[in-house]
Parts: C-alpha cells; structure tokens; sequence
C-alpha cells in the first residue's frame, strides 16, 4: 500500500517534550503575546483554550444572534487558533464549563443574593486556570502553565519560597486577583508580561505580526453579557431555581429609620450612590447590605467610612504566617489605592486588618490583598464586615 | 512527525483514484449538467454513470439516488419531507437516543412545530428494543428513523427486523447510513427502506457531497426551491466533481468492502484486546453487539478523555471523543450517556476508528503510545489516585 509507514518514521512512544509550557490562551492580545515571547526564548509550546461558558444559556441575555466578542465567544476561540497558526505551535480548546459553573458562576451568584460583591476572577484563578487547566497541561506533558496576567513570580532562596509581586508596570497590576495561588500553584506558573508594560506587549505583538495585536480589550465579566450583572442574576437564579425571594425590602438610615423601599439587595454594592430612589440635602451611600433583615443601609460619606474588618480564607501565599501584628500595605478592591495597615492574623484562616486611617466602602465579598512596602504580595483574604 | 490516523468515523481521506476520477470536471470537462451542448452532456454522463455506481452499491435503482450536500442535509431533506408530505393531523415520528445531531435536532425541530416524537431508548450494548418500536408505532405514526450504525460505538442496530415492522404497520422508514456505507453491506431492498441518507467523505469522497435513497413511489414534500435539477427533487447545479468523486469512492468500496472490513475487523480487534490487556481497569463500550468493523469504543476511568486526545495528538495519534462542537471544545456524549455510562465514565471515554489504509505498524505503534499516555494522566488524576487507594 502507498501509504503504509514503517515503524521506525511512527512517533516515538509516549515522548515528553522537555521544557514544554502550556499558554492559557484567551484569544486576546496578552496571551497571544505570552505565546510569542515563549516561542521566542526557544521553548516548545502548547495553546490551552478554555471553553468556560456556554453562550447559549440564558438565551433572555442575548440580544438577536451569537453572542460576539465575549470571552468563550467564538470569534475569540477562533482568534486564538489563529494566532497558534500563524506562530505554529499546536493549539486546543478544552471545556471547563462544568468546573467554572461550580467553582465560579455560582458562587458568584449565592454571594450576589447574599447581600455580598464578589469577584470572580479571583475564584477563576484560585479553583479553574490554576488548578483544573494547569492539572491538564501538566496531563498532557506540559511542565509549566504561562498565561497573561501582568504580574510577577520569583523564588525566594533563603525562604524556600514562590513569591508573588506586582507587576512592573502597576497601572495593568493583577496580584489583587491572584493571591489565592499556593506555592504548588506557583511554583509550576509563569507571567511572562510581569516585567512588561501594555504598550510593550503591543509592540511585541506588531513585531510578531500577531492577527490580534490591535484588539481591543476586554474589560467585563466574562460571562455577563453587556456588564449587567444584575439581568445575569435574575436569569440564572431563575434557571437553576434558586431562591430569590423577600426581594423588596427597606432602605433604612443607620438608626433604623425607613426612608425608601429597595427591589432586593443583589441590585445594591456598598458605596454604591445610584438607585437609592430618592434625593436628600447631601449624598447618600449604601453602607451596608443586611441579607438577614433584608435591609440595604444607607448613610452618608462619613458612615461609609471604617477603618477596621476582617477577612476569611486567608492565604498568606509569600511569607509564612506571621506570629505579631504586620504593617502592610492594603489594597480592598481592584481599583484602590493601597492604604497603610496593620494586619493581624487570627486562627482558621483568618485575619484582623486596622487602617491607619479609614478607609471608603470596605465591601464584603471584595479581597483585601496586603502587599509589603515593596512589590510582595503578602496576603490575601475575603472581607466578612466592616464594623 | 509521521501521523496516525485513526478516528476515519470523523472523516477520510479522498481516494487517490477517485481524484483523479474528479480532477478533469474541474477544468477540461467543467460542463453544467443541465445544459444542452456537448460540455453539458459530458457532464450529466458522468453525473448519471455516479448515480448508477452509488445506486449498485445500495442495490438500489438509479433513479431512486438523488445528490445532496451530505448527510445532514439527506436526514433533514428525509425527515420534514415526509413530516410535510403526509396529511395527517396528528402526526408522529420514532426515532432513538443516539442518533446524530443532524437527526436529534431535526426531530426536536418537529416537535416545536407540534409533531410527537418518541425517542427509543438503548440497552447498554448500544441496541434499540424491537418490542418498544412495535409498541411505540401508533395510528398517527408517519415515520420510523432509526440510524443504521452509530458513530461513536460502531453499533449496527437490527435494521432488517426495523423493516420488517416498518413495513408491517406501513410506516415510511429512514435510516442514517452515514457510518455504515462502505463498512459493512447495506442493501435497501433487503432492509426494505424507503429512505437512506449516505455523506461522502465518510467512504474517501470529497467532503461536501452525500446522497439520498429515496425508494420509488415515495413522497416527499420539496425540501429546496429552484430549478429543476434531478428531477426537482433536489434544485441547484449539480456539484459535478463531487458527485463524480462519490460515484467512484461507492464503487471502490462495493469492490474492496469485504476484503477491507475483514482486514481492519482483524486490526480493530488486535488494537481493542491490546489496550485492554494493556491498559488496568478499561473497558470496551457495546463491544458484544454487532459493529462496524472499525470502531472500538474505550474507557480509561480516572482519565478526562479530552485530555488524553490532546496528549495522544501531540504524540502523533489522532483519535476522538464524544462530539466536538463549534470551539473543538468537547461536550458530553449523549451516546454514551444513553448506554448508561456514568458522567464520569463518559468523559473518561475515547473512539478509534480505522479506516483502509490503516496498517498493522501503526496499531503495533497504537498499542505503545496510549497505554503510556493513559498512565501519564493517571498519575495527575485526583480521581484515578483515590479510586486505587480504595481497593488497598
């Protein structure tokens, strides 16, 4: 037969390549690029696509036809085959909808109508990129998961220890996602853009002539359509039949005086100025969501304002667990600025965190990530209460 | 890196022979079939002499072969066209659980339009129950489509005993033969269909060109509007290449059927014991009903299938899973699901499928590689760990 092959030109059985490293690969710009710069240093590469969410559930969310441009979208997988292509290295999508459900979408969803804020980026990392995808890449010969998040690892010598710091460039920092990782995690993860700023990463990407080099970002919840996180939760609750019942209830000041009704606390973040329904003399916040009582307090600048809460799940993912009182820099949401504090960790997982001065809408469900003076991320944890 | 071929259920190469078969349809002989002068009637000849090649290899008559787009399209021409031809007010179809998509969906497409559809279901070994289709055939049933061998198992379901019930309670009766032809022998007669859908690249024709059998005497409501071209069953300039591609890839199979299926059975069989002497705690899916020579279905608990296909293709060996969807992402088989296979078990499932030009240095290759890629993810499994410690 004309295409009969020998045995010694079949592959070699079961070869590991040495050195390979997988790329978690989104389709966009910074993955593609991680791609590029690996390949470039000489090491064999393999692309991970995750398929995370399946865009036609939902269907009330969709406007008329497939959903575009969103993560797990098509044109995204497509992209990124495109970009494994051009730079030809082999590439797969995998799916991971079953875990991402669990471990990200619908503790997302119980937290939102548990009066709380939560991130799921973080969960994404901690429970899926970080732990199902890199268990397949390591499944399928990879020693090491590369992705594109703009922040740093290094190994500590003299603790024996993977640390985790902010990127290079901090305007695009990401360790306030990342502070869940373990040392296992670490250990077996690179960033390639850590030491990179934005506008390098698109110059790389041109030089390279990467199809996705001038793509826009994208900047929602992957999952939620149009950013309305709101709709997402009324339709997912209704799909899976979840109680969101006792949905009105009271607006009331801090002494407990009723000023408004709300249309249940999942529609309200602490700080949140929006939908109180109703003007006064001077601004009013939400300041606390109380689930139990199905209550959303609002109050003014000054009751938004606490110093002093405590956080849950603790990861102290570079040092140990320190013995006394901490100062640190701590950062309480994505977009604060990080504030002096003293950090005090308690048993099971927990920890005390005073400001030095107080601070504006420490929200339960956000992280309280506490960094070193320099670039260390020390810490990490869920904020429980503000009071 | 030399490749291993084998998941042929998905799709196979076009035949050096039938290409060149094709190739002067193309350029020299690019004539419409429907046109008059001399380019035209060299190409409807060839057109016709195709019809006559698919038509010997189903026993069926020429005129009872029209050319389609593939497979998808000859299920759904099949299914809404005798739906839509029967006037009836109640109307009801039969069908099983692990037909392809192209049938299933079909099938709920009906129901939203308000036809009822029963929905057979199968024994672990992948087999309809001839006793549940006799009782689901009622007075407003209209059409009995029951897959001839499935994809992902290679399950060959009692298509003759189907006929005869079908034909008993004079109900019109499709199957999808997509996976059968060129496998095992498919005769419409002796099965007593009245329509049979077939996808040429699934027998080393060009993909992009199928046929459907539609016996004589059968009617069909028109499926696509145009001209009139075979006979109006099915408008639109003949795909000329493709068909002459199809015509030649039916007649090379009527010719090497018999040899070939011994020669892969023979193959398939040392491939399947293989693995699982090879391979602890695997086994076969459906393998004591009858199969298409070619496809063995495996399961390796402990092991997510999608992981071992990728780490199997990055070795050099192409196999499958479950059906992929648009991402090449994979989603859970409703197959496999449909046997009775735990979600676990499910996942930790995988198809290989050889074809004609497997050879006996790429099984010996075969037997190599996957074990050792099965016991590399085992390592890794949480699952596979905790399964073992178990037993101690």
């Amino acid at each position: 037969m004309s295409t009969q092959l020998q045995l010694d030109s079949l592959p070699a059985v079961a070869e590991r390549t040495p050195g390979l490293v997988a790329v978690a690969m989104s389709g966009g710009v910074d993955s593609s690029t991680v791609a590029a710069v690996l390949l470039q240093q000489g090491r064999p590469v393999v692309g991970l696509t995750m398929q995370l969410w399946n865009q036609r559930r939902l269907p009330e969310l969709q406007g008329d036809g497939p959903a575009q441009h969103r993560c797990c979208s098509l044109d995204d997988v497509y992209d990124a085959k495109r970009v494994a292509q051009h730079l030809n290295f082999p590439h797969y999508v995998v799916n991971f909808e079953e875990q991402f459900e669990q471990r990200v979408v619908k503790p997302f969803v119980e937290q939102y109508l548990a009066g709380r804020t939560p991130i799921a980026c973080t969960n994404c990392n901690t429970d899926v990129k970080f732990e199902s995808l890199l268990r397949m890449a390591r499944q399928i010969g990879a020693e090491r998961l590369a992705t594109g998040h703009y922040a740093r690892i290094r190994h500590h010598e003299r603790m024996d220890r993977y640390q985790l710091l902010r990127a290079r460039d901090n305007s695009k920092d990401q360790s306030y996602f990342l502070w869940g990782l373990t040392q296992e995690q670490l250990s077996r993860s690179e960033f390639p853009l850590g030491e990179l700023s934005k506008d390098e990463v698109r110059a790389l990407a041109r030089q390279v002539n990467l199809p996705v080099a001038d793509k826009p970002e994208s900047m929602e919840l992957c999952f939620v359509p149009n950013g309305n996180y709101v709709q997402f939760i009324h339709a997912y609750s209704r799909e899976n039949r979840m109680s969101l019942k006792d949905q009105e209830g009271d607006i009331v000041t801090e002494d407990g005086t009723v000023i408004g009704r709300h249309a249940g606390v999942h529609n309200y973040t602490i700080g949140q100025r929006k939908g109180l329904g109703f003007a006064t003399g001077k601004p009013i916040y939400v300041v606390a969501i109380d689930r139990e009582q199905n209550r959303v307090v609002a109050g003014d600048d000054d009751a938004l304002r606490s110093a002093s809460f405590e956080v849950e799940g603790v990861n102290w993912i570079s040092i140990a667990e320190p013995a006394s009182p901490t100062r640190a820099q701590v950062k309480i949401r994505h977009k604060h600025d990080p504030a002096s504090a003293t950090v005090e960790a308690l048993p099971g997982f927990r920890a005390r965190i005073a400001f030095d001065d107080p601070q504006r809408a420490i929200t339960p469900g956000q992280a309280a990530v506490i960094y070193d003076d320099d670039d260390v991320v020390l810490a990490g944890g869920w904020i429980v209460n503000s009071r | 890196m030399n490749r291993i071929y084998l998941d042929h259920n998905a799709t196979t190469s076009v035949e050096p022979t039938v290409l060149d078969a094709m190739l002067p349809y193309f350029s020299a002989d690019f004539g419409n079939a429907s046109s008059i002068h001399t380019f035209g009637q060299r190409a409807r000849a060839a057109v016709e002499t195709a019809r006559d090649q698919v038509a010997a290899l189903l026993n069926a008559r020429s005129q009872e072969i029209v050319f389609t787009s593939g497979g998808t399209e000859s299920d759904n021409h099949a299914i809404f066209g005798i739906v839509a031809a029967t006037p009836s007010a109640t109307k009801h179809v039969i069908t099983s659980t692990i037909e392809h998509e192209a049938v299933l969906n079909a099938c709920q497409a009906l129901e939203k339009q308000g036809v009822a559809v029963t929905y057979l279901p199968v024994s672990r070994d992948g087999l309809i129950d001839l006793n549940e289709l006799r009782q689901a055939i009622r007075p407003g049933t209209v059409l009995i489509t029951i897959m001839h061998a499935n994809n992902e198992l290679g399950t060959v379901q009692p298509l003759a005993e189907v006929g005869r019930i079908a034909a008993e309670a004079d109900v019109y009766l499709h199957t999808d033969a997509v996976q059968s032809i060129g496998k095992i022998p498919v005769d419409v007669k002796a099965l007593q269909l009245d329509l049979l859908s077939l996808s040429g690249h699934k027998l080393h024709a060009p993909k992009g060109v199928g046929a459907l059998f539609i016996k004589g005497g059968t009617r069909l409501r028109q499926f696509l509007f145009g001209g009139h071209h075979q006979r109006g069953f099915r408008p639109g300039t003949e795909n000329v290449p493709g068909i002459i591609g199809l015509g030649k890839a039916a007649e090379l199979a009527r010719l090497s059927l018999e040899r070939d299926a011994s020669r892969i059975a023979a193959f398939r069989d040392k491939l399947e014991r293989g693995l699982l002497a090879r391979i602890p705690d695997s086994h076969a899916n459906a393998c004591s009903a009858p199969r298409t020579p070619n496809t063995s279905n495996l399961t390796f608990p402990g092991i997510e299938g999608e992981a071992l296909i990728i780490s199997l293709d990055l070795k050099g060996l192409a196999c499958s899973t479950g059906a992929a969807c648009s991402s090449g992402a994979v989603e859970p088989s409703h197959v496999l699901t449909a046997i009775g296979l735990p979600a676990a078990e499910a996942r930790a499932s995988i198809r290989f499928s050889l074809g004609r030009h497997t050879t006996e240095a790429e099984i010996h290759a075969a037997l190599e590689i996957v074990p050792a890629a099965v016991a590399q993810l085992r390592e890794l499994s949480p699952t596979y760990r905790k399964e073992a410690s178990a037993h101690r």
